[in-house]
């Protein structure tokens, strides 16, 4: 079997085995996966409004596991995306209903004013590996509590008490008249452009600047690069701040976009931790990752119509939903399975001596 | 004769690529049989043929007259060959007896009978004179002690055919010279053995025949006795080798780099390098000769700039360089062979063009305002590669991928291209075969030839001695004497590099 046919096979089987245990989860449970999977399909393809919907959902996937992959490309794991991107929301709704500016500067400022409560809220747990070696993973989890407790009580403050900050200006907003009309008055903005630069501009750091190339050297080998006169503290520093500036966009999404305020949370958002998933369904490349936000963002929309479309509830619809990406994420053993049936036992093992 | 191994006809392929083609080792009871090769030659395929990890696509293996499969490692244990690999699989903070039962526990109760095995090892190590101490953490003691524990492991475990993979590659002179006896005397209690390496020294010194092999193909056998260094070099690397490179004299000229006073402290904060003092002039090389541990690398690490000097001061050309960042360093005129290729010199996950970019990936031409252009980084290193032999599909190969020999040259590619004023080579020949290392010491001389300083790192004396035109002898931490290869002898190298500082009266030519 070629290796072209290989790669194309591996996620079809994927998401079809996905598909079929998902289906009898449902048969189990008493459900139609018929109706179920009819749901889910037109939860996210149904009409324009869901796709609408949809692309408003993948749009903070993207960021969430751009900055995943971002900070594991260069030999970080990033666990704190959740906080980073509560931040970058923070500070996006606080810009954008603060100030005043003129339309269009004004969503740009809010979306810099993320990526930089982002940046910074990453570059704590990068500071302290690079200088103490505190491990980052730590770091960022407890990062997360502090800034979702955080985040409430500056929400408190803004809004003087309230449970949510105020609408922001419409100079700051993504919302269009345009993309709304078209898509039956969803709420898609045009956020998805921008993940759609973001997945350029990770690229683009990686595989074209010097930048890149330092911080990847660093990730794999610090030693090394410190031979190569490196600086290994400075790398690590700016992997977690260009990681978490990617996630503090993602809150300015939410912000600028969906939401077009903060409210407060009682839980994390959650799309912090799938950015780990997607980060990993899309190899910690960057259109890899485009791809994982995706099939998480539409799944997930999807399964939103699932609970009234066919009766299923919505704990049957995640456990439906996380077969379906646990099979697409175990495409490894696919792929060795595969290998095998197609007899080709020539192990791809480095010859002979070392 | 009675063979205890015959591999007749081996052969193994991996893919397209064939790493064993009709290889036939016969191993005949008592004796200590050579295998050698060059570095991918196939060596380690056949070893592992043998030792049940790989499965050959053609011919027999017997052991003791009659055909067995081993399909597996046990399956090798049960049939009483044990190997001692080249990387020692010990945990460091295990004792010597909880290394050695590892993996076959003897238990009373579910307890470890740890009393009953320690006993069993003394006896072991008593009777084939190992001189260890089974209660001893790995931590604690030495390389050479470490490779008797993996010896008496095979022993323990039942073993009466030996291989050892590469034994001496890590070992000081003193500790190879009692591990030749310690193989002798395995000898003459009934085991065989067989050494896997590719020092014609050792060969000449211990083996009864030789079994060579090339490029997966099976050359032949010798018996040692009758056969000459050469002709056994001749053999593995199939043209004919010059093993005493030739040089000219050396016409030092202005100081290039010198130390003065320096002191330098290791991780643990213990001295390691104390007010040593040391000059390389420009056209000549001076080896650093001594055993591993005496500052070697700390001084090294202190001229570079990779670890700081806690005082003393370091000149290149006259300007000060004590203690600067690496890159100021390295851009005012040092290349830089590290001791371990693997921990500093390759970013292994990297293709090898981008590792032979790894100095200069920021400067013009290869990038402009930031932006890499990889096309011109290809182009280097497909010019390096070519021009200095470096075997690899392509420049986009990762360098894990490439056999240690051809890691090396790309990294010795890359230093020399930079044209430093200073090249400090650390033991760069490490585990390398006779063809590369002959390549190696040309290419030193050449730098030395066009004007520039060399300084050489060595734990063989032989490299020392064949490619300095200046010995430096450190010990504890500092230079206790400096001598001309002419005027010295390995002897008298040896004694220097263990302490004993030699008075210039008994300082004799060639003293026995």
């Amino acid at each position: 079997m070629s290796n072209r046919l290989i790669n194309i096979l591996v996620p079809v089987i994927s998401v079809i085995l996905g598909l079929i245990v998902g289906a009898i989860v449902m048969l189990v449970s008493g459900f139609s996966p018929v109706d179920g999977y009819a749901a889910l399909w037109n939860g996210i393809f149904g009409d324009s409004y869901n796709i609408g919907e949809t692309i408003r959902t993948i749009t903070p996937y993207v960021f969430s596991g751009l900055a995943v992959a971002f900070a594991f490309r260069t030999g970080m794991f990033n666990i704190g995306v959740e906080g980073q991107l509560i931040m970058g929301w923070l500070a996006a709704a606080y810009v954008g209903q603060a100030f005043e500016l003129p339309t269009g500067i004004h969503a740009v400022v809010a979306i810099l004013a993320a990526a930089v409560a982002g940046g910074l809220w990453a570059f704590i747990p990068g500071i302290l590996k690079a200088k103490l070696q505190v491990h980052e993973v730590i770091v960022t989890i407890m990062m997360n509590y502090i800034a979702l407790h955080t985040a409430n009580a500056a929400i408190s403050a803004i809004s003087g008490g309230k449970e949510k900050t105020d609408k922001i200006h419409d100079s700051a907003s993504l919302s269009s008249e345009w993309l709304a009309s078209l898509t039956q008055f969803s709420r898609l903005h045009w956020g998805f452009v921008i993940a759609i630069l973001a997945v350029i501009i990770m690229w683009f750091i990686l595989e074209k600047t010097a930048l890149g190339y330092e911080l990847k050297s660093v990730g794999f080998n610090k030693n090394a690069s410190e031979y190569a006169g490196m600086n290994v503290s400075r790398n690590i520093v700016l992997a977690m701040v260009i990681s978490g500036m990617f996630a503090g966009v993602g809150g300015a999404m939410e912000a600028l976009g969906t939401f077009g305020n903060m409210m407060k949370l009682n839980a994390a958002t959650g799309i912090g931790f799938d950015g780990i998933a997607v980060a990993l369904l899309g190899a910690n490349q960057p259109f890899g990752v485009l791809l994982g936000a995706i099939l998480f963002g539409a799944l997930k929309n999807g399964g939103l119509n699932m609970p009234n479309a066919a009766g299923i509830p919505t704990e049957i619809v995640s456990i439906v939903i996380a077969l379906i990406i646990f099979f697409v994420a175990s495409g490894y053993l696919i792929r060795l399975f595969l290998e095998r049936a197609s007899k080709k036992k020539g192990v791809q093992k480095v010859k002979g001596d070392k | 004769m009675e063979y205890v191994i015959e591999m007749l006809g081996i052969r193994k392929e991996f893919g397209d690529f064939v790493a064993n083609d009709n290889i036939t080792l016969q191993l005949a009871k008592g004796e200590i049989h050579a295998l050698l090769g060059e570095n991918g030659a196939g060596k380690s395929t056949l070893m592992n043929v043998l030792f049940g990890l790989y499965q050959p696509e053609a011919g027999t293996i017997k052991v003791r007259g009659e055909e067995v499969k081993i399909s597996d490692p046990n399956k090798a244990n049960d049939l009483g060959i044990g190997m001692v690999h080249q990387h020692f699989m010990l945990v460091e903070n295990f004792t010597v007896t909880e290394n050695i039962i590892l993996g076959s526990e003897p238990t009373k109760f579910g307890t470890i009978n740890i009393k009953e095995a320690a006993k069993k090892v003394q006896k072991l190590s008593e009777q084939y004179g190992l001189n260890v101490d089974a209660y001893a953490k790995i931590e604690d003691i030495s390389v050479g002690m470490q490779q008797r524990v993996e010896i008496l492991k095979t022993l323990y475990r039942g073993a009466d055919i030996l291989i050892f993979d590469e034994p001496t590659a890590s070992l000081t002179p003193q500790e190879i010279s009692e591990l030749i006896q310690i193989m002798k005397r395995l000898i003459s209690e009934g085991k065989s053995i067989i050494l896997i390496t590719h020092k014609l020294k050792e060969i000449m010194d211990v083996s009864d025949r030789v079994t060579i092999i090339r490029k997966g193909q099976g050359i032949g056998t010798v018996t040692t006795a009758e056969t000459s260094p050469d002709q056994l070099a001749e053999m593995m690397v199939g043209r004919q080798v010059v093993f005493k490179t030739t040089k000219t004299e050396a016409h030092p000229k202005e100081a290039i780099l010198e130390v003065h006073q320096l002191n330098v402290k290791d991780n643990r904060g213990v001295d390691r390098v104390k007010d040593l003092n040391l000059t390389v002039r420009a056209g000549e090389i001076v080896g650093i000769a001594g055993i591993d541990g005496n500052g070697q690398s700390e001084l090294i690490e202190a001229i570079t700039g990779l670890r700081k000097a806690t005082s003393g001061k370091i000149t290149l050309k006259g300007q000060e360089i004590t203690s600067l960042k690496p890159r100021k360093i390295t851009e005012s005129g040092v290349g830089h062979i590290p001791q371990d290729r693997h921990k500093h010199g390759l970013v292994l996950d990297f293709p090898i063009g981008h590792n032979i970019a790894l100095q200069t990936y920021y400067q013009n031409p290869l990038s402009k305002g930031g932006i890499i252009d990889y096309k011109k980084i290809d182009k280097l290193a497909e010019t390096i590669i070519e021009e200095y032999d470096v075997r690899t599909p392509s420049a986009h190969t990762p360098a894990r991928a490439l056999s240690g020999g051809n890691q090396q040259k790309a990294i010795i590619g890359r230093e020399v291209n930079r044209d430093p004023d200073l090249l400090i080579a650390a033991l760069p020949t490490r585990g390398l075969d006779v063809g590369a290392i002959e390549f190696i010491h040309r290419r030193l001389i050449e730098q030395r030839d066009k004007g520039k300083a060399v300084l050489l790192v060595s734990f063989e004396l032989d490299e020392v001695m064949n490619v300095s035109d200046e010995i430096a002898v450190i010990h504890d931490g500092h230079i206790i004497d400096t001598v001309k290869p002419s005027e010295t002898s390995e002897q008298q190298l040896g004694l220097l590099m263990a302490g004993h500082a030699v008075t210039k009266t008994a300082n004799k030519v060639g003293g026995e």
